[in-house]
């Protein structure tokens, strides 16, 4: 019989090989997958993984796409990740996100045609106040009145959608886009836009604040006291109540954080990559970020390697869309599979496996 | 006045019958100690295994089957996750959500706009022509009589008889219920089974019956709002069905005030469903007597067996 047995710490090896082997297992169901949709496995795993990379016909696209891609995904999720381990889940990054981009665009298009080259920073900084305010509202409902963030953050996303479809479509519309549906071009005005630091490699201003991000989470978490009350409340609530940390400032702080960074990296993408508001502006890329916070088990430099990785699936899956006609939600079912196996394997890392006979009792 | 009371009524039973279903499930699920935030992806899943088999079977009923049958398996992925594999709940209920969205959409490339049957409804013609009351008790699909009475079984089982009263010690004390002998395990996947089987029902009534199409992302946070339903219900049947019709009536509503063009932003009227539900929840929530007194003590607990 099959028994498992609690450990008394989480094994380190475990810890760190079970991202890999789900990525390997999610290789391997993702290759039924593609076999059951009548694709070659072997050929769709390789153009997802490999070909964006090294193949010397995609690779000049796809390299500077990962950047692109894994930037937002990265400083999103570094945001979660603080508020996961305190056991405080924003599930909302997407509405954040939505807010942050709206407020940006719309502090940029307020100065249009000014190209001050203020313009940028205080779009950010508008970026940044609006996914806070979007965030506070599930925090301070949770401390004021005990209301369930998940749903709270989450729910609010579907609001955040509307907002953003009565900006393309009403408020912040091109006045000059002959009634279309979608906001003046940011990216192609200077002064408002996010371009592209070092030429030929993806690197704007939004993934250098992502690896800033990186940076100073991994010292918050392992060098300073907020970092240690994180941890602490996230394992041992009351004991983290007794130790002098205050739920609340440690919910508002938490939900703060996440809501800023995902408000920063709507403003990267809209005037960046995205380069306007539209209706179908958002891509779940705050929803992904939850993914990939788990992948990177919660660790920066973890959510750094798995945003990567994240990004790869993105940029490969549409390449597989291209080349192999794979749909495109099969990438999301392929991204929601790794999920899956992860946490499946988080059991051998917090239990051992014995093989036990069974004894008359 | 352009909004006809009566239709407004028939529209709200129909608006509200998927969150409704997909929150009873989740009740008995939360009942029994367990959180699973993955109930929009089940609902979407028993969406689009519903409208596949009613486009190519022609029959409802088979349906209604394929819709609990997609929806139960993917809840099998969450009971083996949490129960055996003893992963987080919220994180698996979350993957779980995701991975739905992704796989559901996957399955219904190409099925968008392909015609389904008609529903069958069950009360003669002569009972439906009733003026007001026929339209609002008569003129419904067998679905919406049966998620009514669903929720009066699930009250009746959990408060009157000893398998709700076993499922209920699961989800106040998973210990003491080991310590009788009752399997927590076997006895929690069940109650997600069950769950899993109620969401891709409200599914596949979504996109058989209400919509009759296949839309991608259609199930637009139902799941969601089902999840709050049940913390507005503060756990009890009954009240579950009282916030379907708050939330059915507002969506209802909406639609009709945004086709009446009475001036307020479309934008408020698309978010309003949402809105009133967190109004309604931070309500509920506030008042710290009522919220407290009937969640199950070990929800979202993880149970293990040391011995």
């Amino acid at each position: 019989m099959i028994v498992l047995e609690k450990r008394a710490e989480p094994s380190r090896a475990w810890g760190a090989g079970g991202p890999i082997l789900a990525v390997v297992l999610t290789m391997l169901a993702g290759g039924v997958m593609f076999a059951a949709l009548g694709i070659d496995p072997v050929e769709a795993i390789r153009i997802i993984f490999w070909d964006p990379l090294f193949s010397e016909r995609f690779a000049g696209y796809s390299r500077p796409q990962l950047l692109v891609k894994a930037g937002p995904l990265i400083l999103i999720a570094i945001g979660l990740s603080m508020g996961f381990r305190a056991g405080i889940w924003n599930i909302g990054a997407e509405g954040q996100y939505i807010v942050g981009a709206i407020c940006g665009a719309a502090f940029g298009l307020a100065f249009y045609p000014s190209e001050n080259p203020l313009i940028f920073p205080g779009m950010v900084i508008a970026g940044v106040a609006g996914g806070v305010a979007w965030a506070m509202i599930p925090a301070l409902l949770k401390v004021y009145a005990r209301t369930n963030e998940i749903l709270v953050s989450l729910l609010l996303v579907y609001v955040a959608e509307a907002m953003l479809a009565s900006a393309a479509t009403g408020w912040l519309r091109n006045p000059e886009g002959s009634g279309f549906p979608g906001s003046r071009n940011l990216a192609r005005h200077p002064g408002t836009d996010n371009p592209e630091l070092f030429a030929g490699t993806g690197m704007h201003w939004g993934v250098l604040a992502a690896f800033v991000a990186v940076i100073v989470a991994y010292v918050i978490m392992t060098r300073h006291l907020l970092g240690y009350q994180i941890r602490l409340a996230g394992q041992a609530p009351r004991a983290a109540r007794f130790g002098g940390v205050n739920p609340a400032r440690l919910v508002i702080l938490c939900m703060g954080i996440s809501g800023a960074l995902a408000g920063a990296a709507g403003v990267f993408e809209v005037s960046g990559p995205a380069a306007r508001i539209s209706i179908d502006f958002n891509v779940g890329y705050g929803f992904t970020a939850i993914i990939v916070a788990f992948l990177g088990r919660l660790n920066p430099i973890g959510i750094l390697l798995a945003g990567l990785l994240m990004a790869l699936t993105f940029i490969g899956g549409e390449l597989a869309q291209l080349m192999l006609g794979v749909p495109a939600p099969a990438i999301q079912a392929f991204q929601g599979m790794l999920l899956f196996f992860l946490l499946a394997l988080d059991v051998l890392a917090n239990y051992r496996v014995r093989i036990k006979r069974k004894v008359a009792a | 006045m352009i909004i006809d009371p009566v239709t407004l009524i028939v529209a709200l039973i129909t608006v509200s019958t998927p969150v409704l279903l997909a929150a009873i499930g989740e009740l008995v699920v939360e009942k029994a100690g367990v959180l699973n935030l993955g109930v929009e992806g089940m609902m979407i899943m028993g969406a689009v295994c519903g409208f596949i088999t009613a486009h190519h079977t022609g029959s409802p009923a088979l349906a209604f089957v394929a819709g609990m049958a997609g929806a139960v398996a993917l809840a099998l992925v969450f009971a083996v996750l949490t129960q055996i594999l003893m992963a987080n709940q919220v994180a698996s209920g979350l993957a779980l959500t995701l991975f739905g969205l992704g796989l559901a959409a996957l399955l219904g490339v190409g099925y968008s706009g392909l015609p389904v049957p008609a529903i069958a409804r069950p009360f003669p013609e002569a009972l439906r022509d009733i003026p007001g009351l026929g339209p609002i008790v008569f003129s419904h699909s067998i679905l919406v009589y049966v998620s009514i009475a669903l929720v009066a079984a699930v009250w009746i089982v959990l408060t009157r008889t000893r398998i709700g009263l076993v499922l209920r010690a699961v989800g106040e004390n998973h210990d003491a219920a080991h310590a009788l002998g009752y399997k927590v395990v076997r006895i929690r996947i069940a109650a997600i089974m069950f769950g899993g089987a109620c969401a891709g029902l409200g599914g596949a009534f979504l996109s058989v019956v209400r919509v009759q199409n296949w839309i991608e992302g259609m199930t637009a946070g139902a799941g969601w709002i089902a999840l709050a339903l049940v913390v507005f219900a503060s756990w009890k049947p009954w009240r579950v069905l009282l916030g379907a019709w708050l939330f059915g009536g507002i969506a209802a509503l909406q639609l009709r005030l945004q086709a009446a063009e009475i001036g307020v932003p479309v934008a408020l009227l698309d978010a309003s469903p949402y809105l009133v539900t967190i109004i309604v929840l931070v309500l509920i929530s506030s008042d710290r007597r009522r919220a407290a007194l009937n969640a199950p003590a070990g929800l979202g607990r993880v149970f293990h067996a040391s011995s």
